[in-house]
């Protein structure tokens, strides 16, 4: 196997983009990463596109060919493959990537996310989300895909004694760092009270423990590490990658309070890379929902299961914390355009590891982690990365 | 929107809990499923049909105030995991009752009701819901 680096990161502004299409997003992320990589699309041999649900949100199925064509590959015949797992599409399109690259069959891979959720109205948006969970056995008895996480909020209260408190500290937090990202969906700090104050979701979840729905695309790079001197100063090598997978109904799993999936994604990932949880200095989490954060830090193995609430409130996990988290504002305060979300992640710990994150920049960050899911927990990916 | 058969097919789990027991370790699962997901192949040919009792506990619990557009003039309402006397879990309304009377071990038994209706002349879908059981004076 090659070893692998990611010579180029690119990616949009996340909001509610009403000005430009799903093909507009795409390329402009697109464009972006093969910028920052200097290099010219005739040396691409391959793109791999994150989205969950094109079918859905604009009706249009096939892009992969879509975004290959309008990125203006279409004459050079490229491969090009989308990639689904609700949640989790994004980063195991990195990993489609990195296994083409590791493996020899492609030299020069475009790796890209994007997902266009706001043509829809917001009950059709919801709908389409709840498709992650367990349609027949979840969804059409009443579930809606933040009530499942309510699920697991109210379960991990009642044996950990985590409090309420404790979880608005998660979108308190990441809207913090969110300030601090001019690409962040929402850059303003909220408190504690904002969180408790919001209108009820799905108890105890309120609005300000979910993610937003986004428009946003994002997009990185990869060649042969022993290549990546030709592009860049500052190869980011992927040194791990891990992918693990679950029941898809939350009812079926062992523990509803531990994500298997991501605890064997994580362990896959560390054993690849060789290192350790004390090694990371910088992780974006998939903070879907702000419970998501607390049992996403814990099955990662950087606390202790029941921990994660008391971690997050004495601020272990901020930037100047044991452990940087979600230093992007996280999907909570950078966005979540579904497809995209496992990419974004990637350039905001290449952006950390460059040194080049401006007011948000962890000091001397040399490995960095990203941890995707897909539904609530029935696929989860792992990647490393490490400064090369 | 969904066929009739979509619903139809799935009607033994939704009307009459049915789940399955794996005769090579013993396990119940519900709803049914052709594997057992811990005997894997030695399964194959020692499934059994089961009817599940429909007592249960809840697990965890929620009052969805933000619903999905079918269910939105039932809001808000409780979703509840319950675990089943017979293990398996299921997730489902409970109804008849406030949120604030339910806590997580709160016994429960099942109940047939209405789930949704396509629309005011199309199909109408019913399955289970919890209701809580009250506990009988000494």
């Amino acid at each position: 196997m090659r070893r692998v680096a990611v010579i180029g990161v690119g990616d949009t502004e996340f909001g509610e983009l009403w000005d430009s299409s799903f093909r507009d997003i795409g390329i402009k992320a697109g464009l972006a990463a093969v910028a920052d990589a200097n290099i010219t699309a005739d040396k691409i041999d391959g793109l791999f596109v994150g989205n969950m649900s094109a079918g859905r949100f604009i009706e249009q199925e096939h892009i992969g060919a879509l975004i290959a064509d309008y990125a203006g590959l279409a004459r050079d015949n490229i491969s090009a493959t989308r990639v689904e797992a609700a949640g989790a599409s994004g980063g195991l399109a990195l990993r489609q990537g990195f296994t083409a690259v590791a493996s020899g069959l492609h030299d020069l891979v475009v790796v890209g996310g994007a997902e266009k959720m706001t043509d829809v109205s917001d009950e059709e948006s919801a709908m389409i989300q709840s498709s992650a969970a367990d349609q027949e056995w979840e969804t059409v008895l009443g579930a809606t895909f933040p009530a499942l996480h309510a699920l697991i909020a109210k379960r991990h209260m009642y044996e950990y004694g985590t409090t309420r408190e404790q979880i608005a500290d998660v979108a308190v937090k990441n809207h913090k760092h969110g300030s601090m990202n001019p690409k962040a969906q929402f850059q303003r700090e909220i408190s504690r009270e904002t969180v408790m104050g919001s209108p009820m979701v799905s108890s105890p979840l309120r609005m300000f423990d979910c993610a937003p729905s986004s428009d946003g695309a994002a997009a990185v790079v990869l060649c042969p590490l022993d290549q990546a001197n030709k592009y860049t100063e500052i190869p980011i090598e992927i040194v791990g990658s891990g992918q693990a997978g679950d029941y898809l109904a939350l009812h079926h799993r062992k523990d509803i309070c531990t994500m298997e999936a991501t605890k064997a994604a994580a362990k896959r990932a560390f054993a690849m890379a060789n290192l350790t949880q004390k090694d990371v200095d910088i992780a974006e989490v998939h903070d879907n929902f702000t419970i998501s954060e607390i049992l996403a830090i814990e099955d990662l193995g950087f606390f202790k299961k029941g921990e994660g609430g008391k971690a997050t409130e004495a601020g272990l996990t901020g930037l100047e914390g044991e452990i940087a988290v979600n230093t992007s504002g996280g999907l909570k305060a950078r966005g979540d355009p579904i497809g995209a979300t496992g990419l974004a992640q990637v350039v905001e710990i290449v952006t950390q590891l460059r040194g080049k994150a401006g007011k948000r920049q962890v000091k001397d960050a040399q490995v960095g982690l990203t941890h995707n899911v897909g539904g609530t927990g029935a696929t989860a990916v792992v990647h490393l990365f490490r400064r090369g | 929107m969904a066929t009739a058969p979509r619903f139809w097919r799935e009607n033994p789990s939704r009307y009459n809990l049915v789940g399955m027991k794996c005769n090579s370790c013993g396990r119940s699962y519900f709803p049914r499923r052709a594997i057992c997901p811990v005997c894997h192949r030695k399964s194959v040919g020692k499934i059994e049909e089961i009817k599940l009792r429909g007592t249960g506990k809840i697990f965890s619990l929620t009052e969805v105030h933000d619903a999905l557009e079918e269910l939105v003039l039932q809001k808000p309402y409780v979703v509840a995991m319950v675990e089943f006397d017979e293990g398996p879990k299921a997730t489902g309304q409970v109804i008849d009752c406030e949120a604030c009377d339910l806590q997580i071990g709160t016994p429960v038994r099942v109940t047939m009701r209405k789930l949704s209706e396509e629309g005011p002349s199309g199909i109408i879908h019913y399955g289970y819901k919890f209701v809580p059981i009250k506990e009988k004076a000494p």
